[in-house]
């Protein structure tokens, strides 16, 4: 097996497990950067999944066809930037503690999917959706040699549009006044608000654009790698975006990088038993070695990662 | 209102998120048509209405005990400890090991050496996010999370590799580690009750006698509630921390060892966290961090777990309908500010 073979098989690999983690860990970045802690992730994603595979049934049902899968996808934005209200409602203007609350969103979503998809099918998951995400070669682009098979062949649009979107969000956040405003808020919310900013705004509207990215990336994963939900379906990927989105240094650049490292790691723990020399290296610390270099990332001894200042803190107007 | 304030709010705002919790699961069933009375009439009824659910009950609430101690004590020291899961796995692993490779010890030693042995894993597993907070300063809450999918994944791939046994699981403990009994299974109609509810009490007293009783609870406490003045006050800091979370992390791998000594007698390959270690946050939060609170909420998340199965057969409403009220209490509880804004503001004008 020569090296060209090798990457053929790993790297498109990684660049399909890493798509959800990379919209979802920039939706951690929207929300962090505006100083709210999302622990939530977890839980967003896991409505994202049941509302991509429920709609995505129901299209299928509706007749729309080929469409129904991205359908579902748009509705599980508007359903994931909803639900992330309770979070932005409870840790905002109610002052709970941000992590207790992103627990709770993670016990809830978990909970309401669950008990949603036996009240509508009468069964544990959903049925197994026809019409999803498939693999397509990019029409000229595959035919370049060398970098046609490795980057555009074999792959999903979802994966361009997640790439795509966090060269959008970096623009976004770096090199726009919404930008400025939101990182300002995070880092010194009483300085934005001596200046005009109304800091509870902009952190509204962080939480629910973080909610609206983790649904379109727990949708995507259900439409492209599941094919349906179940309890299953979103066990940790959450998570592994929250690490992404650290990893990457809360930079929306940084977390997409992360996150198809992370993506990698996954897809080798998947495929390694394919390629030789991979073979003796055993599963565990492919599946552990995302978690494993964020914390060393944290402890400074893989680059400095620091949060954003105020972030954790409710702001109070007028507290000193 | 004046009960929504000051010393008695640890306990009215509790009892206010239960209700509230549950009037949402309610307004839930109600819009989803199912019949809320019923259902909860149910519930009722599938904790108290025979031996047998009671037996399953206690034996729920045994884990979550000592799971919601471990958040607690952490809490305390102003640490939260995620982590609860991971080290609840690794405990698990631990105390099944020592069930496994010793034999022919009396029970009174070998049920003692499997739960220290649990309680040491956890105690290393928690070790780790706490050094690296003393040392590092780096947030006890990311690297705990971190640490329970590595947990989760090593506790499974040794199995896989040095212990496994038919069914994806590993052997049988011997009977002399094993915290099952006879007596309690057969009192309580056939449940899978056992001794470990008495660890769990003796872990909420050395909990309690910890922090409320000793110079280190007291420093422990200190450092809670002020860093700053702690350290001015010449209390090691840094020690504290690492001290805290290595105490909290024995707490969950004593809860691990409640499953793998007594409710299984086994550890499988786990597909997922078993979900425990996250309740654990949930009872710790109702309980308002203290050892009684602690019993009392793990008593009636313990009661709405099993519950929730004669709610399912009776009134077909799904399970999970209890763990939708159960995050709505916690998010009453963590708004507790909404509580106190509103009894405030009537307070100020006078009325009540």
């Amino acid at each position: 097996m020569d090296m060209m073979q090798i990457l053929q098989i790993v790297i498109p690999a990684a660049i399909f497990s890493a798509a959800p983690l990379i919209f979802t860990a920039l939706g951690g970045v929207f929300s962090e950067r505006s100083g709210v802690v999302n622990i939530g992730l977890e839980g967003l994603m896991l409505m994202g999944a049941f509302t991509g595979a429920l709609f995505t049934y129901l299209g299928e049902q509706w007749g729309m066809g080929a469409a129904s899968p991205w359908f579902s996808l748009i509705v599980a934005i508007i359903i994931g930037a909803l639900f992330s209200l309770i979070h932005a409602v409870a840790s905002i203007s109610l002052r709970a503690d941000q992590v207790v609350s992103g627990v709770a969103l993670n016990f809830l979503a978990a909970g309401l999917a669950i008990f949603l998809v036996k009240k509508i099918f009468d069964a544990g998951q959903t049925p197994i959706i026809q019409e999803r995400i498939y693999k397509t070669n990019v029409p000229f682009l595959s035919d370049i040699p060398f970098i046609g098979p490795l980057f555009f062949s074999n792959a999903y649009y979802t994966s361009y549009i997640a790439i795509a979107l966090a060269v959008l969000v970096w623009w976004v956040i770096y090199k726009t006044p919404f930008g400025l405003r939101l990182r300002s808020v995070g880092e010194h919310p009483m300085a934005a608000d001596t200046m005009g900013i109304n800091v509870t705004k902009m952190r509204y509207v962080a939480v629910m654009l973080s909610g609206g990215f983790a649904g379109l990336g727990g949708a995507v994963y259900a439409t492209s790698i599941a094919g349906n939900f179940s309890h299953a379906t979103i066990s940790g990927q959450g998570f592994m975006a929250l690490a992404a989105m650290i990893f990457g240094k809360w930079h929306p650049l940084g977390a997409m990088g992360a996150a198809l490292f992370f993506g990698l790691a996954q897809s080798l723990s998947i495929t390694g038993q394919q390629i030789p020399g991979l073979k003796e290296i055993p599963e565990v610390y492919l599946l552990i070695s995302p978690y494993v270099l964020t914390i060393l990332a944290l402890a400074g001894l893989v680059g400095r990662a620091d949060a954003p200042k105020a972030i954790g803190q409710p702001y109070e107007k007028g507290k000193r | 209102m004046k009960i929504l304030n000051g010393k008695w709010s640890a306990i009215t705002v509790p009892l206010l998120s239960v209700m509230l919790g549950l009037f949402v699961g309610g307004i839930i069933m109600l819009v989803s048509g199912y019949n809320p009375f019923v259902a909860y009439a149910a519930l009722f009824n599938g904790i108290f209405s025979n031996t047998y659910v009671l037996g399953e009950t206690i034996r729920q609430m045994t884990p979550l005990i000592l799971s919601g101690i471990a958040v607690a004590f952490a809490f305390r020291t102003g640490l939260f400890n995620i982590g609860v899961e991971g080290q609840l796995l690794v405990g698990w692993l631990a105390s099944v090991y020592v069930g496994l490779q010793f034999e022919g010890l009396s029970p009174f030693v070998h049920i003692p050496l499997a739960i220290l042995a649990a309680g040491v894993a956890g105690a290393i597993w928690a070790f780790v996010p706490g050094l690296l907070k003393a040392k590092y300063h780096v947030h006890e809450v990311i690297t705990t999370i971190m640490m329970n999918y590595v947990a989760l994944h090593v506790v499974n791939a040794i199995i896989r590799t040095y212990l496994l046994a038919p069914g994806e699981r590993t052997e049988e403990i011997h009977q002399s580690a094993s915290l099952q009994s006879a007596f309690l299974e057969s009192v309580t109609d056939f449940s899978r009750l056992h001794y470990g509810i008495i660890v769990a009490i003796i872990g909420a007293i050395i909990m309690w006698f910890l922090l409320w009783k000793t110079s280190t609870g007291y420093e422990l406490r200190a450092v809670g509630f002020n860093k700053y003045a702690s350290e001015y006050a010449g209390i090691n800091v840094r020690r504290n921390i690492i001290l805290s979370m290595v105490v909290s992390g024995a707490f969950a791998g004593a809860a691990g060892a409640m499953e793998g000594l007594g409710t299984y007698g086994y550890m499988t390959i786990m597909p997922a966290f078993t979900g425990v270690g996250f309740d654990g946050i949930a009872v710790s939060l109702l309980g308002a961090n203290s050892a009684l609170g602690v019993v009392l909420a793990a008593a009636l998340f313990g009661g709405l777990k099993i519950g929730a199965l004669n709610m399912q057969s009776v009134a077909q409403v799904p399970t999970q309908l209890v763990e939708i009220v159960i995050a709505m209490i916690i998010f009453f509880v963590a708004s507790s500010y909404l509580i106190h804004w509103i009894s405030n503001r009537v307070n100020k004008r006078g009325k009540i």
